[in-house]
């Protein structure tokens, strides 16, 4: 009887929301990735270095991030692909506009100004100072060896 | 085959950071500042520049490439010039896409309304 109802449990038990947003999220930003790669072919064929099309890819990126913010269709992209649209660059520049956006009632300076920062600062803060600490090791290792 | 490694690398990349949001009280910023950390560190080492060799846009789109293009950026201007690169590196090589989410979100933040207000 229980051994029953264990079985029938598990097979009528909704999905783990764990797996299905993580598959989401695969899909999503694999997806998104496929994409960018397709772009940076694009630019790559227009004559620019690596690095240039590497970077104009995600600049492409962020512009479409923050033109679909504004317009209010990333939110409910995101609520459906989660960290697929987060952790690609486009989450970075849904994290400048959206605060940006949002407190334009608070004044440009410290309204705008400031808010746009609530996620980049920290992201910035953090790269720049790994990268100063790697820096430093970088630098001795070159001296020593 | 590279949209290929493109799309299950960088897919994997999501999915490890979905399962972080879902399974540990990490908030979205902290898996952010995490991404780009992790990626400082393995760009230093020198393992993320394989990654970006084999996925391509899988790996330097996550936000761990922008880490990378950190460490790199870092390195070179080290090689370059000297010691000032510690401090130089960093913002430089982030110059670009830092720029760029700021540039075009203030100017959504004087085109778009306010979202809070509808």
């Amino acid at each position: 009887m229980t051994e029953e109802y264990k079985k029938y449990t598990v097979r009528h038990a909704p999905k783990s929301p764990v797996v299905k947003d993580t598959l989401r999220a695969f899909l999503c930003g694999g997806a998104l990735c496929a994409a960018a790669e397709g772009l940076k072919n694009l630019y790559l064929f227009a004559m620019m270095s690596r690095d240039d099309a590497s970077l104009i890819t995600s600049v492409t990126l962020v512009f479409l991030a923050v033109l679909t913010t504004g317009l209010g269709v990333f939110d409910s992209a995101a609520r459906f692909a989660g960290a697929g649209l987060l952790v690609p660059i486009t989450g970075f520049a849904n994290a400048v506009a959206a605060p940006a956006i949002d407190s334009k009632t608070e004044g440009y300076v410290l309204g705008v100004g400031a808010k746009i920062f609530t996620v980049a600062g920290p992201v910035i803060l953090y790269g720049t100072v790994s990268g100063a600490l790697y820096g430093a090791i970088y630098y001795l290792w070159r001296i020593f060896s | 085959m590279d949209y290929l490694y493109a799309f299950l690398v960088g897919g994997a990349l999501c999915a490890v950071a979905q399962i972080l949001l879902d399974r540990t009280k990490l908030t979205a910023a902290r898996i952010l500042v995490g991404y780009v950390v992790a990626g400082v560190a393995l760009g230093g080492v020198g393992l993320y520049e394989y990654l970006v060799d084999f996925a391509g846009a899988g790996a330097t789109v996550p936000l761990t490439g922008f880490g990378n293009v950190i460490a790199e950026g870092v390195r070179r201007a080290i090689d370059e010039r000297g010691a000032v690169g510690i401090l130089t590196g960093a913002l430089t090589s982030a110059s670009g896409g830092v720029g760029a989410a700021l540039v075009f979100g203030f100017i959504a933040s004087l085109i778009f309304k306010d979202r809070k207000q509808k």
